[in-house]
């Protein structure tokens, strides 16, 4: 009795009271009901199979993950993982884009890409809607493209404004008379014939399109991974061809993710890979091998996507264009829209081959717009004389090297490597129809609404570009 | 301590042997007929205008291609009255001679078809469900004066996209009540040149709706801009000022 009390007593001498009560604190953690594992496993690990992986978040994967989902007939019939580098969306080519849509092309697939892409923003919500959600808003300016030719590249678009109206875009050409009379703050100096679009062009928030699409991915049952792809583990089988050479065939097993800031990384075994990475697919494709054959054969030949720096300058001035002002696009290759009704403008030009800027990063350079850009706005609209620069951000092109045009399609040496990439500039306005696309050639074998088979990989093995005819 | 009193949620589970009396019979009764009681106090109300009307004007102009004009005509006609018929609510017979709409029943007369050489001047589909892929019914209509999409919820910046195909002949549009339309379908409005009299009120997703219209004046000069005022976006943002004022004042003393 004397000694029980004692020993109590001595007990709660030893141990502090603060270390008493971070034991107490551990138990409670080791519970169970609580997130507590005494091996860490890291948060946001992709799971570890998968049958599709999607390389690339931008606006072409998560319309490619949301295509597939839609078309498989039974529920979680395909397990789709988007594999997103950056979480902040700070370099991706998605956000940092002007955001327009136009079906003025010379080339019926690029028309109907863009068409069948219109028709889906137009009902996005029957498409992209979720339950107890707010309905998707675009923001969508239906403004219409104005393009000018001079008296060179006149031929040329009366040639794709009949191929445009054939393939269903609402496109109207317009005299120099016409111009002046619809548009009178523009300078028709130089102009022989413009093309003007009525319907289902404009431009509208990238950021929203994305966002609709990844949240419906994610509703049907998308799985999402922040994390770099950094190599695939690959099975090899080699085939004689008729002349006895051998061809090596590659499978992908693995797709290896590692997570954000860290060395670990996670082998996702998957069926099929979709690389919609953007302006950095080249890079992906080298993971793969492809490129890295012996000179002068299929195997040599890389997939010809690379990054291009584009500058976007916003412009301020008060007695600018109102609220008519279409996307102008000169033949000179400036380009001009309204922002907002405060206004602001949005202004660009690609430039030359010779001055392409280095792509390290995404650093603007001011001077680009006093040397080359305001001149040649002013001269086509005079309201621009006497305009400021109030900012100005660059993005990645996902520039197709060989001819500019996006490339969708299985590549003949990777037997389950899709491509959905190079689009060059128009990757928003295509994504939808793209993605569809895609998950045609996934799940059905072969293109069902629209034929882009013109898009595919054997343009490029045999050395035969698909151009667009821009006007000059 | 604390007391909670259980109300029944519905009048229905109380025991039959309890009988209502005959108010709460007469509520239950009319909150179980709700819309039809609403739409009773609309019928009864003097300026309610709901209904469809098609005014035929009696031009001499014949059309290009009679024939097939003809059926289109028709057909657009068809598609008008039937999206009234869509909404099954019995329509009051207004007694103009000169419009043609449904009658009590839903049922129109097809007395239209008589004037299939006359084009389509003026029509009115407010409060209907009409979209943009409706629109195409009308396109036929190259000579339409007065189009009112007063209170339609399904007309969006799409459908004003497409209306550039009545940019010779539109005049009058009412645009008052459509909670779909914003800036980036108003912008296309400048195809209709020969727009005079434009309605903007009560377009609850334009949130600048006074600079919206100066904007509209600039670009279409002849059109006279009805339902709203200069100041309108405005008042909202000194209201915002106001309030600042007085929070910094409140926290400050």
């Amino acid at each position: 009795f004397h000694s029980h009390r004692n020993i109590n007593q001595d007990v709660s001498l030893t141990v502090p009271p603060a270390q008493l009560a971070a034991m107490r604190k551990h138990a409670v953690r080791a519970m169970p009901g609580s997130d507590w594992q005494p091996l860490e496993i890291t948060p946001g690990l992709p799971p570890e199979r998968a049958d599709v992986v999607i390389v690339g978040g931008g606006v072409v994967g998560w319309s490619v993950a949301y295509w597939l989902k839609r078309k498989e007939r039974i529920r979680d019939g395909v397990r789709v993982l988007v594999v997103e580098k950056d979480p902040t969306y700070s370099q991706a080519s998605t956000v940092l884009s002007v955001g327009g849509i136009r079906q003025q092309f010379s080339l019926p697939e690029n028309i109907h890409l863009s068409l069948a892409s219109a028709e889906f923003l137009r009902s996005i919500n029957e498409h992209l809607g979720v339950l107890n959600e707010d309905p998707v808003d675009l923001q969508f300016n239906h403004s219409g493209y104005l393009f000018i030719a001079s008296e060179k590249g006149a031929g040329i678009m009366e040639e794709n404004y009949r191929t445009q109206r054939y393939a269903g875009a609402k496109v109207t050409l317009l005299s120099p008379a016409q111009v002046k009379e619809k548009f009178p703050w523009l300078n028709t100096e130089g102009v022989a014939l413009a093309s003007y679009g009525l319907e289902n062009e404009g431009w509208f928030d990238p950021w929203s399109l994305l966002n609709a699409l990844r949240r419906k991915a994610i509703s049907m049952g998308v799985y999402q991974c922040f994390g770099e792809v950094t190599g695939f583990r690959y099975s090899t089988h080699s085939m004689p061809t008729d002349d006895s050479h051998q061809m090596s065939f590659k499978r992908i097993r693995y797709v290896n993710v590692r997570m954000p800031n860290s060395l670990e990384y996670q082998p996702v075994e998957c069926a099929i890979v979709v690389n919609a990475a953007g302006a950095h697919s080249g890079k992906v494709a080298d993971l793969a091998g492809i490129g890295s054959g012996p000179k002068d054969t299929l195997a040599a030949v890389p997939v010809p996507v690379e990054p291009r720096k584009r500058y976007v300058y916003v412009l301020h001035c008060p007695d600018g264009p109102g609220l008519d002002t279409p996307f102008l696009i000169d033949y000179s290759g400036v380009y001009c829209r309204r922002e907002g009704l405060g206004g602001n403008y949005i202004a660009g030009l690609s430039p030359e081959e010779e001055e392409e800027p280095d792509t390290r990063d995404l650093e603007v350079d001011y001077n680009f717009f006093q040397d080359r850009i305001w001149p040649l706005l002013a001269h086509r609209v005079p309201a621009f004389e006497c305009t400021k620069v109030a900012s100005a951000w660059a993005g990645y092109y996902d520039y197709n090297t060989f001819d500019q045009n996006c490339i969708l399609g299985l590549h003949p040496l990777v037997n389950n490597m899709y491509f959905a990439t190079g689009f060059s500039g128009h990757g928003l306005q295509q994504s939808p129809a793209a993605g569809r696309a895609l998950a045609e050639l996934i799940l059905d074998g072969g293109f069902r609404t629209l034929d882009l088979s013109a898009l595919g990989f054997e343009r490029i093995f045999h050395q035969e570009p698909v151009l667009e005819r821009s006007i000059v | 301590m604390c007391v909670s009193v259980a109300r029944p949620y519905s009048t229905v589970a109380r025991s039959p042997s309890t009988p209502l009396p005959l108010r709460s019979k007469l509520l239950f009764f009319l909150s179980q007929h709700f819309y039809d009681v609403e739409q009773l106090r609309c019928l009864l109300h003097p300026k309610f205008k709901g209904w469809i009307q098609v005014s035929i004007s009696f031009h001499t102009s014949v059309p290009l291609c009679e024939s097939f004009t003809s059926l289109a005509y028709v057909f657009a006609l068809w598609f008008v009255f039937s999206s009234a018929v869509a909404r099954s609510v019995s329509h009051r017979f207004s007694g103009q001679s000169e419009w043609f709409r449904p009658n009590e029943k839903g049922k129109f007369s097809w007395d239209f078809v008589n004037f299939q050489e006359h084009p389509i001047e003026e029509v009115d589909v407010s409060g209907t469900v009409i979209n943009c892929t409706g629109l195409d019914n009308l396109g036929t209509a190259k000579n339409l004066r007065t189009l009112s999409l007063r209170g339609c919820r399904e007309v969006d910046d799409w459908f004003l996209s497409r209306l550039h195909i009545f940019q010779e002949s539109l005049e009058e549009l009412n645009l008052s009540g459509c909670p779909r339309i914003s800036v980036g379908g108003l912008c296309a409005l400048h195809h209709l040149r020969k727009l005079r009299k434009l309605d903007l009120s009560s377009l609850p997703r334009v949130q600048n709706p006074g600079l919206v219209r100066i904007l509209l004046e600039e670009v279409l000069p002849h059109c006279h801009i009805t339902g709203v005022e200069y100041d309108e976006g405005l008042q909202a943002f000194q209201e915002e000022k106001d309030s600042e004022a007085l929070s910094s004042t409140g926290t400050g003393a």
